[in-house]
């Protein structure tokens, strides 16, 4: 088990996702942070506020469930639902900001696209993650990456989020020396 | 869990993980998302051999919310009248691949009989069986007695709760009293005591012949309908004097505390049981126990088949747990 990612390196990771969130987006207003629950809830959570420290003016946020729009739910026993919070007005013609810790096969984004379709017709959808970890089932791609890290599909990454788990940090577990 | 048969089988974190469901299925309902692809392509056969409105409608609303398919079964117009078994039914259903059989029986026992004897590989809902249990009313009672008093957050210990009438041929109160006193609440009958089951006394409930020595201590007061229908016999002198011994009206209405909330299954016999301006007064909760019986359906339907199923293993593996 090592550590790829420390608290400091997550920290500096967030912070220049949130520069490059604003950057493309020519500013916050237009924003909308949608975090996937639980981790990426509060990843996006953490951006919002360095998001507000930068731009002095409050980012809208949120969090979409995607568990009912999921394509292996057939596959294991039934999950949890937790909840989706849309800020107030909805989504519509904003651009939404995806967040999740990390990214992998891509089906969950798959399934928050199938969510949001639902909800709303926001003008962008982009994707911020803190992990990208490869192995894309679908055709895929996020536009804010903490960080690349190569893995192999045994391999599993545990993200580590002081509000739940302690320690702020990322593992790789099942590598082999 | 694979089926829902009783509350008896429930363990109460099992009883909370439903009414949790529920309360993010119901907040979701709110929102501008109606509709959910979770069982697309499963199919949930409604069977019903005794009349019900509510409870095979909100059984469909829910199926249907979640995008499965309903067949609506009732024994009317079927092959059921024309009396073919329940063994031979359940071997229809399982041919035509119903995932799930909500069924409502007058015979006690009739749905643990269809989940027991292997006819079939869906799950099986107990909609109402004869006089014993009706499990999914017990549950959207619980979840509307904790969204009234509890703010929808963990069990409903330390509220007092009278369940008041025909207890005898009532199986929501027998389901009720499993599922309150599971999570935590005091369960108090009120009733003729010819209205009450033997062995009433093993239940390790209250019971009282005086609603209105209770009434002013009680948070929640759940009118029973009088079934008419199952009473072959006489069980109180006249419509009258229950309705004056029994009956919630106006003056009991009063002397209920600030809070209490006032609750009837449905459908109401107004006049008898209850007065039309208490089912209609600001205490009653009767509208909403049947907006919160979709949500408590669909959460059922949701731990039921929103994952692996016994059908799914047999073509995925068997690897997978049900």
């Amino acid at each position: 088990m090592s550590v790829v990612l420390n608290a400091g390196e997550i920290g500096r990771a967030l912070r220049r996702i949130s520069h490059e969130i604003l950057e493309k987006n020519h500013g916050s207003s237009e924003v909308i942070l949608l975090g996937i629950p639980t981790r990426g809830a509060l990843l996006s959570e953490r951006i919002s506020r360095e998001i507000h420290d930068i731009e002095k003016a409050p980012i809208r946020t949120g969090t979409l469930d995607i568990t009912m729009y999921r394509d292996d739910l057939r596959m294991r026993a039934p999950r949890a639902l937790v909840p989706t919070q849309i800020p107030a007005g909805g989504i519509d013609g904003a651009n939404v900001v995806l967040v999740d810790d990390v990214f992998f096969s891509g089906r969950t984004i798959r399934a928050a696209l199938d969510a949001i379709n639902e909800i709303g017709r926001p003008r962008t959808v982009q994707l911020a993650v803190l992990i990208d970890r490869g192995h894309r089932e679908l055709p895929i791609r996020a536009d804010f990456v903490g960080k690349n890290i190569p893995t192999s599909k045994e391999e599993s990454v545990r993200v580590h989020l002081s509000e739940i788990d302690a320690t702020d940090e990322v593992l790789i577990e099942g590598r082999a020396e | 869990m694979r089926h829902l048969l009783s509350i008896h089988d429930l363990s109460k974190d099992e009883a909370q993980e439903i009414l949790d469901t529920a309360v993010e299925l119901a907040r979701l309902s709110e929102g501008s998302v109606k509709k959910f692809p979770t069982l697309r392509g499963r199919t949930v056969v409604n069977l019903f051999f005794e009349d019900s409105t509510r409870t095979r409608i909100s059984f469909e609303a829910a199926a249907k919310r979640l995008s499965a398919d309903v067949i609506n079964f009732s024994a009317k117009g079927s092959s059921l009248s024309k009396g073919e078994s329940l063994k031979d039914t359940a071997l229809t259903l399982q041919a035509m691949g119903a995932d799930a059989v909500v069924i409502r029986h007058s015979a006690s026992g009739a749905p643990h009989q269809l989940a027991r004897q292997q006819w079939m590989k869906g799950a099986v809902i107990n909609a109402g069986d004869g006089t014993h249990e009706h499990p999914t009313q017990a549950l959207l009672d619980a979840f509307t007695i904790r969204r009234k008093l509890r703010n929808d957050q963990g069990d409903l210990a330390g509220l007092r709760i009278a369940i008041v009438g025909d207890v005898l041929h009532s199986r929501v109160a027998r389901s009720n009293v499993l599922l309150l006193q599971k999570l935590g609440a005091q369960v108090v009958l009120i009733a003729p005591p010819t209205l009450l089951p033997v062995g009433v006394e093993s239940w390790g409930v209250e019971v009282s012949y005086s609603l209105d020595s209770v009434i002013p201590n009680v948070d929640v007061i759940m009118m029973l309908r009088v079934q008419r229908e199952r009473m072959d016999d006489l069980f109180f002198p006249t419509e009258r004097e229950y309705s004056r011994n029994f009956g919630l009206n106006a003056e009991r209405l009063g002397m209920m505390q600030e809070h209490a909330i006032v609750m009837h299954p449905g459908p109401m016999n107004r006049g008898l049981e209850i007065s039309a301006d208490s089912a209609d007064s600001e205490r009653s909760v009767i509208v909403d126990q049947v907006a919160n019986g979709v949500s408590v359906r669909m959460a059922v339907l949701y731990l039921l088949l929103g994952g692996a199923t016994m059908r799914d293993s047999i073509s995925v593996g068997a690897e997978v747990s049900s």
